[in-house]
């Protein structure tokens, strides 16, 4: 059987004028919907951009023992968890290294629902024997919308016929839009103020329907991945498989990360009993991480000058890019460590990367990353910055 | 009493970044704004409840990069949406529309003229390396060639050295831009009546010259500027407005520990044995400060904020020869919904663009005819835009505000500016965009008129000129705003110019300010 499409397709297929297609677990999603994806990366810092993120995988977990189970899997608190709560975590194997990280949202007392990058099926129930538990794939049977920017409260009030001011950042609740039944949560992946709409993979496209009709007046703009990947850059948002990788998938050690590392040392829960890796992690804490996922801002300047020598302005991705991309140090002989993501910041002006480097480059550090200039490699001046590159009130607020 | 270390008179976008980056430098810094907002030109007002317009100035064009990044506008709030297409009516019911996506354009062009699709490549690329050649400059401090001073000297031969490195044939077509009319340069190139008309508007915008005027080939390469700064379609559209430009600039300057005053008029600077001390407001306040910074226009700056006995008179003479002559307006309308157009019907991604009125070369010369003998034009050039097409929040839900810049409205107009004056104009350009969009008229819900007097009774621009004068050759660069006065000094030491009416100029580009706030710096006052 070939790829699937998701409880979407029906809507989001004729809107594609590039044909431009993405892989994600299994299904195709937009790339971008228009020839090029600057309206709607624009959308997401400046009205609402609307993202299917059906394929996520998604499980629902239930029963006496589920919170037991999930926190014995992941490293944040589930027990202590309110309903209506929403937890961002990664997950370890046990000695500490990471394997995917997702969300667990806490629809009620014994039931909750966790989604991941990678299928955790097998995981969940590896770790569930003998607990009182009942683990459900919802893959498939459950789509999800994504709205994202700072309209995208208006719009789902309107279309929820409800005020979701008191909705707090990571909390969720039931609503209904247009009769049908709904969970929204103040979630997503841009770093902005937005929500994610999840919903019985039967009642999609009328869901579809709703909020895009609802969202006309306010510029709500269907949106591809390739936006995506600019804003979540910018947010400083990881990507597995591409900023890090599996610890299940890793070949040799070095492949690996802990979430110390990776820089969600916020994420692991002191106040909890025995979970997966809580050792290893332990101990990392204490003699510190010997890696930090950083940004790093490449000095314009400097990539303006590399460029003007061989009589070029400066060039830039047009694309949020994917590739390992060496950081030595400002003499520019010792590599310091790796950039995974980058792109340039439309709305910052900034040429922005991602980067593993050792733990000791602060904040302000200057670095060199490796630029290709005219089929020439060159070295561009960079400065290690905090994540996140862009953080408005608004996602909070 | 409080001594500051500089003043800044007016709080437009250029006085807001010298204030900011002076600031930003530990200088206790006080801007004065007579209005009650910052912003100059560069302002969002609601003049009709629930609809948000760019009062004045309405597109961000060139606004440097580099101050977003050095006063980390964006986490103020500054956002600039990419402005995607323009779409040119036809009076036969055609269009010519120039869209984003490269491909789509080459086959629009050959709709018309499949030699002009071909030439368009070759003239973009030529653009580009002209811009390459000039866009230096923009960024360096005017060097003044009868100088003999070593700084002087020394731009003087980069600048030289710049030149020669171009090579004959760039260098020909730079002579060229510099001399030659829009229509004529563009002649060389292009064939379709239309797409020349189009192009040739954007070398008359804020000059008292039409496209067939020598010397508006140049103007058309500032819109290949931006491009270079890898900002790609550097030409936008500001989140909020262009006030929100200054509002982001402000909130930067204040960050770094500026102080802003509205409401605040200055009468003049103090001078005492040739050296600014401070600011007199209009109500007999005296504030002081080592360095005192006018950011409004030469002849405010110069003629109306010092007495001329503290300057050389030829200098006096240099500024009263500075040309003004402001020639545009503005009409902002609420609507009910967007106008269709005869040439596109119906509502689409062609009003997320910009709407120009120029179908021809004859018809925007004819608008300059009207102008040369004193009346607004009759059927003038027009540059639309739909700011809540790009940002919803700028009219309520379902409802739009339209900019139209107009061209040609002579300041000094046949009998003077009247309101029924200001309201024929308006009529004027309501009728002439109803025969392009029957219908347009109707939807109207509130209208506001712009005259060049009204700019500069509202704003202080003299004559209502948009760049603060002329953007005209031999205005610009080391002639900007006086020979030998163009580096941001001028003859009374602590005294400092820091507006569009200083190098480079011209648009929400901040770059005056930028390089006036370094000389100041530099200078170490």
């Amino acid at each position: 059987m070939s790829l699937r499409t998701t409880p979407f397709h029906s809507r989001t297929g004729p809107l594609s004028e590039g044909q431009a297609w993405r892989r994600w677990a299994g299904y195709v999603v937009a790339s971008s919907y228009e020839l090029s994806h600057d309206r709607e990366y624009h959308a997401i810092r400046n009205s609402a951009a609307l993202f299917d993120v059906s394929p996520l995988y998604k499980y629902l977990v239930t029963g006496r023992d589920a919170a037991r189970l999930l926190d014995h899997v992941v490293t944040r608190n589930v027990g202590k968890a309110k309903v209506g709560q929403v937890l961002y975590t990664p997950w370890c194997d046990n000695v500490g290294k990471q394997i995917d990280d997702g969300t667990i949202s806490v629809l009620g007392e014994q039931t909750f629902r966790m989604t991941s990058a990678d299928p955790t099926l097998r995981w969940l129930h590896l770790n569930a024997s003998g607990l009182d538990v009942k683990i459900e794939d919802v893959s498939e049977t459950t789509a999800a919308l994504s709205l994202q920017g700072p309209s995208s409260r208006e719009i789902l009030q309107i279309a929820a016929e409800r005020d979701l001011s008191a909705l707090k950042y990571f909390r969720l609740t039931s609503a209904r839009i247009r009769g049908i039944p709904v969970t929204i949560s103040r979630t997503g992946y841009t770093g902005d103020l937005g929500y994610e709409v999840w919903v019985d993979a039967a009642q999609a496209v009328a869901l579809w329907d709703a909020v895009v009709e609802t969202g006309r007046p306010f510029g709500i703009t269907p949106a591809g991945m390739l936006a995506l990947d600019v804003a979540r850059i910018e947010a400083g948002l990881l990507l597995i498989e591409v900023d890090y990788f599996s610890s299940r998938h890793a070949w040799i050690e070095s492949q690996k990360s802990s979430p110390l590392e990776l820089g969600l040392g916020w994420t692991i829960a002191t106040d909890k009993e025995r979970y997966n890796g809580q050792a290893a992690l332990e101990a990392e804490r204490l003699r510190g991480p010997a890696w930090q996922f950083t940004g790093l801002t490449v000095d314009w300047d400097s990539l303006e000058q590399l460029y003007a020598a061989v009589g070029l302005p400066p060039r830039l991705p047009t694309q949020a890019w994917r590739t390992s991309v060496p950081i030595y140090d400002r003499g520019g002989h010792k590599q310091l460590g790796y950039a995974t993501s980058g792109g340039w910041s439309p709305l910052l002006k900034r040429y922005m990367a991602l980067a593993h480097l050792g733990s000791e480059h602060v904040p302000g550090t200057e670095v060199r990353m490796e630029v290709t200039v005219e089929h020439h490699r060159k070295q561009a001046k960079a400065h290690v910055t905090p994540l996140p590159f862009f953080n408005p009130d608004r996602k909070r607020a | 009493m409080k001594r500051y270390d500089a003043i800044v008179i007016g709080g437009g976008h250029n006085g807001l970044v010298t204030a900011a980056y002076l600031a930003r430098a530990k200088k206790s810094v006080l801007v004065l704004e007579r209005r009650p907002r910052v912003g100059g030109a560069a302002v969002t007002e609601e003049i009709f409840p629930g609809f948000k317009f760019s009062m004045f100035s309405y597109v961000v064009s060139l606004l440097r990069p580099e101050i977003i990044r050095d006063l980390d506008l964006p986490r103020h709030g500054l956002h600039i949406l990419p402005l995607e297409s323009t779409v040119t009516p036809m009076e036969n019911g055609d269009y010519l529309a120039a869209w984003g996506d490269h491909d789509e354009t080459r086959r629009e062009l050959y709709r018309h003229s499949p030699r002009d699709a071909e030439a368009y490549d070759e003239y973009g690329r030529l653009m580009h390396f002209m811009a390459q050649a000039v866009k230096p400059i923009l960024g360096m401090v005017p060097p003044d060639p009868t100088s003999f001073a070593p700084g002087d000297l020394a731009g003087l031969l980069k600048l030289g050295r710049h030149f020669r490195g171009l090579g004959s044939e760039r260098l020909h077509a730079l002579v060229k831009l510099m001399t030659m009319s829009s229509a004529d340069f563009l002649d060389e190139w292009f064939e379709t009546d239309v797409l020349k008309a189009t192009k040739s508007a954007s070398g008359i915008i804020g000059t008292f010259l039409g496209p067939r005027s020598p010397g508006t080939a140049y103007v058309l390469l500032h819109h290949y500027m931006g491009e270079l700064d890898g900002v790609f379609r550097a030409w936008g559209f500001a989140k909020g407005g262009t006030g929100a430009v200054s509002e982001a600039i402000a909130a930067a300057a204040r960050g770094f520990g500026a102080e802003i005053r509205c409401d605040a008029s200055v009468a003049r600077v103090l001078v005492k044995n040739g050296r600014a001390q401070g600011v007199v407001m209009e109500n007999g306040d005296e504030l002081r400060a080592d360095t005192v910074v006018s950011s409004l226009d030469p002849r405010r700056t110069f003629l109306q904020l010092l007495e001329s006995d503290h300057l050389p008179s030829e200098f006096v003479a240099d500024i009263k020869r500075f040309k003004f002559r402001g020639s545009s307006g503005k009409v902002n309308l609420a609507l009910d919904a967007l106008p269709s157009f005869t040439c596109m019907p119906g509502v689409g991604r062609q009003h997320r663009g910009a709407f120009s009125i120029s179908p021809s070369l004859d018809y925007v010369e004819r608008a300059y005819d009207d102008a040369k003998y004193g009346e607004f034009s009759r059927r003038p050039y027009m540059d639309i835009v739909f700011p809540s097409m790009i940002d919803p929040g700028m009219a309520p839900p379902g409802k739009h505000v339209m900019s139209i810049f107009v061209q040609y409205a002579p300041y000094t107009l046949n009998g003077g500016w009247t309101d029924a004056k200001r309201e024929a104009f308006g009529d004027a350009v309501v009728n002439t965009v109803e025969s392009f969009a029957p219908g347009f008229k109707s939807l109207i819900l509130h209208r506001q008129v712009i005259t060049p007097l009204d700019i500069e009774r509202i704003t202080g621009l003299s004559e209502g000129n948009i760049f603060a004068g002329e953007l005209a050759l031999h205005q610009l660069f080391f002639l900007r705003p006086a020979p030998g006065w163009a580096k941001f000094a001028t003859p009374v030491r602590g005294f400092y110019q820091c507006g569009s009416g200083t190098h480079p100029g011209g648009g929400i580009m901040g770059a005056s300010g930028r390089l006036a706030a370094m000389r100041i710096l530099k200078d170490g006052t």
